[in-house]
């Protein structure tokens, strides 16, 4: 790989980190009584809302139908996805450092893979909030009604208009993976030329 | 006061209107686009915010301009059950005094702080009239965050308007009285009584405190106005009653033909203070204050204030003669120019701050009332305007060269130019005007676009509601040269003076709930598992909280005929406008309103067994209905084991909303098995 090459891949390796300051996802709700919205971001290592008590404030509409409260800290992906994106970093910049095509290849597999498994768990949590009500506890109670928000875009759930859509990590990752991309590609293209 | 003058006035009117030309139909005198003026579609703005004093409401009434809309009212001196003010035990010691508590007093004049010599949009000061207090409100919060007792003084009614960087707020006694005050024959007038002129340092919260008192002659003291520019420094009161008759004021006290405005040179009056000139004098006063934080007010009582004599402190008052007991002092943006509102005048006297200044250096002096000088009406005033019309009260200004000034028995407001001292325009008003409102129109920088008169007579201008009417305000938009009404709006109590500012000065400082991790009541209860019930001799404490849509604990037993039950209720939610209440059945007590975060006691005493719904009276959510608890009441002695549960799916709650699962596994699974 050229040296301009293996900058580049290393910016696409650095680029993960910013999950450690920009949310992987963001869901927003209104509602008529909230003409001011509710929100949470959904960031690599934790949830938040995104006004101070929006999180608390989610939970309590929740359990009026019976919806598991959002407890960031029992949520394990949270725990360890932070240590996946190091990784990913790492050996994005090993990949650049050691200057091996076959290794950028291998990164965009692993990172494929990861966004892949990544955003069916994220569907699969989405699922399971929406859909597994704690029926002895639900306050309103529409038979055959769930809840899932969506995983991009807007739905309407009674009352609010939940809209879903990536955050500046998720950004950051999409990026990511075009240059390495471009990165193997035009590398490849050189060696034939070659 | 103006009420019981209502009549004469009447009567003065009527025989204005017969020889005067015959006043305009009221509706040609509303042109084309008033209602666009001031209409303000759903879900816009309006562009100020306008305090009101509610007078005998005793209260503070917010409205927004140019709607003229009721935004809220700020309970202040008064009790009001529609939120438990002055009812619950966290603000029963703002009412406190050294009277005993206090349910009731008649506010008059509503004054924000300044900073420059303009609203700051801080605080906002009112003056108990009746029983002489002052009171903080605090802007972000809408509400009465301090209330001082002044002593040595009665009917605070010169108050509380403010120094350019509200240093200090006054209040002058509007009667004068024996100081201290003792039993003396009320015929010993002239030698036992004494009017005070208060100073009160105001610029920290929690901190208000009298300064310092300047004894003054036994007359009324009615208004005043601190100087700006050529006149900072002195602070300027109107006097009337020079006459000093203690009967038939109306008659004995309206004899002389000039009463005074006392100038006080109030930094002089500090430096004095400082140098102590002035006397300890054994004063006993209250000081409410209520803390942000625990959300509780409590009472401490002053023991003393400084008083001083002008004799002791040279140059520090001087009487300007001005016509006819004056009632408003007005000072004009630029701070040169000092109007007089004498009310049985046939001209408004201005004095001139540079000619004051002169006249003192000159010693153009006409003799001295108890050793303060008195000052020659011909060297001190700048100008007369010529028949203005009758009655002149109280004059603001737009920063435009022009005053407007209310005309009480002609009743219409008339603009003036400063300087020239011609009248401009005039505009009927609907009936009477007391005091007039610009924004900012005492100030240095008045936002001179609108004007409120405040009138103190209704009669026909709204569909009549039985013999007590509404009083009435009406705006004028003034940015033309003539003065053009925009509508007019009942109002509440009666509205004395008012004040207001831009809307975008304090519209997004606004708290919108109170932090439940802040909060520091001793009684606070930050989770459903904290409730609980406890018993210390006959009273028994009650630790509840409110969320949507439940209270918890919701079943007390336990409790016996006589107990004094403490509810300490803590609302929650830490959300915007998600408001809680609480009332019990028979209660002896108003209700408790919580905002979010906040904790609030409500005290009750049963009287006979039974078992006692209580319920939220703020509807909270859509299970509003729901959110309820029962109190059983037993014989005394009865030894009902006393216990605070919660209902089967209030306990679910508490189970869910608190403990944190330890993996989602479990949360998962659980919910599957259901």
């Amino acid at each position: 790989m050229t040296k301009r090459a293996r900058l580049l891949m290393a910016i696409a390796a650095i680029l993960p980190a910013a999950a450690a300051f920009w949310p992987l996802w963001e869901v927003r709700l209104g509602a008529p009584q909230y003409p001011e919205g509710l929100g949470m971001r959904i960031f690599a290592y934790t949830v938040k809302g995104i006004k101070p008590n929006d999180l608390d404030n989610i939970n309590g509409l929740n359990h009026y139908i019976g919806m598991m409260p959002i407890h960031p800290d029992a949520i394990p992906e949270l725990h360890y996805m932070p240590w996946i994106l190091a990784a990913l970093v790492a050996m994005g910049l090993l990949a650049a450092v050691v200057n091996s095509r076959r290794l950028v290849l291998a990164w965009l597999g692993v990172f494929a893979t990861l966004s892949v498994v990544g955003l069916w768990d994220f569907w699969r949590w989405e699922y399971n909030y929406g859909h597994k009500l704690d029926m002895e506890t639900a306050i309103i109670i529409i038979p055959g009604m769930s809840y899932q928000p969506p995983l991009i875009g807007s739905k309407q759930l009674l009352n609010f208009t939940a809209t879903a859509w990536p955050g500046g990590a998720a950004v950051a990752l999409g990026l990511a993976f075009v240059l390495a991309t471009l990165v193997w590609w035009t590398s490849r293209q050189r060696r034939v030329a070659a | 006061m103006w009420r019981s003058s209502v009549r004469l006035w009447s009567v003065l009117a009527v025989a204005v209107a017969a020889v005067g030309c015959k006043p305009p139909a009221p509706a040609e005198l509303v042109s084309g686009d008033a209602a666009k003026a001031v209409y303000v579609a759903p879900g816009q703005y309006d562009e100020f915010y306008a305090f009101l004093s509610g007078g005998f409401s005793g209260q503070v009434t917010v409205y927004a301009l140019p709607s003229g809309r009721l935004l809220k009212t700020i309970p202040v001196f008064s009790q009001f059950p529609e939120t438990g003010y002055g009812y619950n035990e966290e603000t029963k010691p703002m009412l406190e005094t050294t009277f005993g508590m206090i349910p009731w007093d008649d506010t008059h004049h509503a004054e924000l702080s300044q900073t420059d010599a303009v609203p700051d949009g801080r605080w906002l000061f009112i003056n108990g009239n009746n029983t002489p207090r002052v009171a903080r409100i605090d802007l972000t919060r809408f509400e009465t965050e301090e209330i001082l007792q002044i002593p040595n003084a009665a009917g605070g009614h010169a108050s509380p308007f403010t120094t350019g960087n509200s240093e200090y707020i006054v209040s002058a006694t509007r009667f004068s009285v024996p100081i201290p005050n003792v039993d003396v024959p009320i015929a010993s007038f002239k030698e036992n009584f004494k009017g005070t002129l208060s100073f009160i340092k105001a610029d920290v919260p929690g901190k208000m405190d009298i300064a310092f008192q300047l004894l003054m002659p036994g007359y009324n003291y009615d208004l005043g106005h601190a100087g700006k520019g050529p006149s900072d420094g002195w602070f300027f009161f109107t006097t009337y009653n020079t006459e000093q008759a203690y009967t038939k004021l109306e008659l004995n006290a309206s004899k002389n033909d000039k009463d005074y405005i006392a100038a006080v040179n109030w930094k002089l009056a500090e430096q004095c203070v400082k140098d102590g000139k002035a006397k300890a004098f054994p004063s006993r006063y209250a000081h409410n204050y209520l803390d942000p934080d625990s959300r509780m007010a409590k009472v401490e009582y002053g023991t003393s204030v400084k008083m001083l004599e002008p004799a002791a402190c040279p140059g520090v008052v001087y009487l300007l003669p001005t016509p006819k007991s004056p009632h408003g002092v007005d000072i004009d943006p630029t701070g040169e120019y000092i109007v007089g509102g004498g009310k049985l005048a046939t001209v408004i006297p201005v004095h001139s701050a540079t000619k004051i200044k002169a006249a003192i250096a000159a010693k153009a002096f006409d003799g001295d009332i108890g050793g303060i000088p008195v000052l020659k009406y011909e060297a001190t005033i700048g100008g007369e305007v010529q028949k203005p019309g009758l009655g002149p009260l109280h004059t603001e200004f737009d920063g435009k060269g022009n005053a407007y000034t209310t005309m009480f028995i002609s009743s219409e407001v008339v603009k003036w130019k400063l300087g020239t001292w011609e009248v401009l325009d005039r505009a009927p008003t609907y009936y009477s005007p007391g005091h007039l409102m610009i924004p900012g129109g005492d100030s240095k920088k008045p936002w001179g676009k609108y004007l409120l008169a405040m009138n103190k007579i209704t009669k026909d201008r709204y569909l009549p509601t039985g013999g007590e009417l509404a009083q009435s305000a009406q705006l004028f938009d003034i940015s033309g040269d003539k003065m053009k009404l925009l509508l007019d709006f009942p109002t509440q109590g009666e509205p004395h003076y008012a004040q207001a500012l831009p809307a975008s000065m304090i519209k997004d400082k606004q708290i919108k709930f109170f932090s439940l991790a802040k909060n520091t009541n001793p009684w606070v209860t930050r989770s459903e598992a904290e409730g609980s019930i406890e018993r210390k001799g006959k009273a028994v404490h009650v630790k509840m909280i409110a969320i949507r849509s439940h209270f918890a604990p919701d079943n007390l037993e336990g409790v016996e005929v006589g107990d004094s039950v403490y509810f300490h209720l803590t609302n929650v939610e830490q959300d915007w406008d998600i408001l809680h209440g609480f009332a019990v059945l028979g209660m002896t007590n108003a209700e408790l309103i919580l905002q979010p975060g906040e904790t609030r006691t409500l005290l009750w005493v049963p009287r006979s067994p039974g078992v006692y719904p209580f319920y939220c009276t703020d509807f909270c959510s859509a299970l509003h209905q729901e959110m309820q608890g029962y109190v059983r009441v037993s014989a005394p002695g009865a030894h009902v084991p006393l216990t605070a549960n919660t209902s089967a799916k209030a306990k679910t709650q508490v189970g869910r909303l608190n403990a944190v699962p330890a993996t989602p596994e479990h949360q998962h699974g659980a919910a599957g098995g259901r």
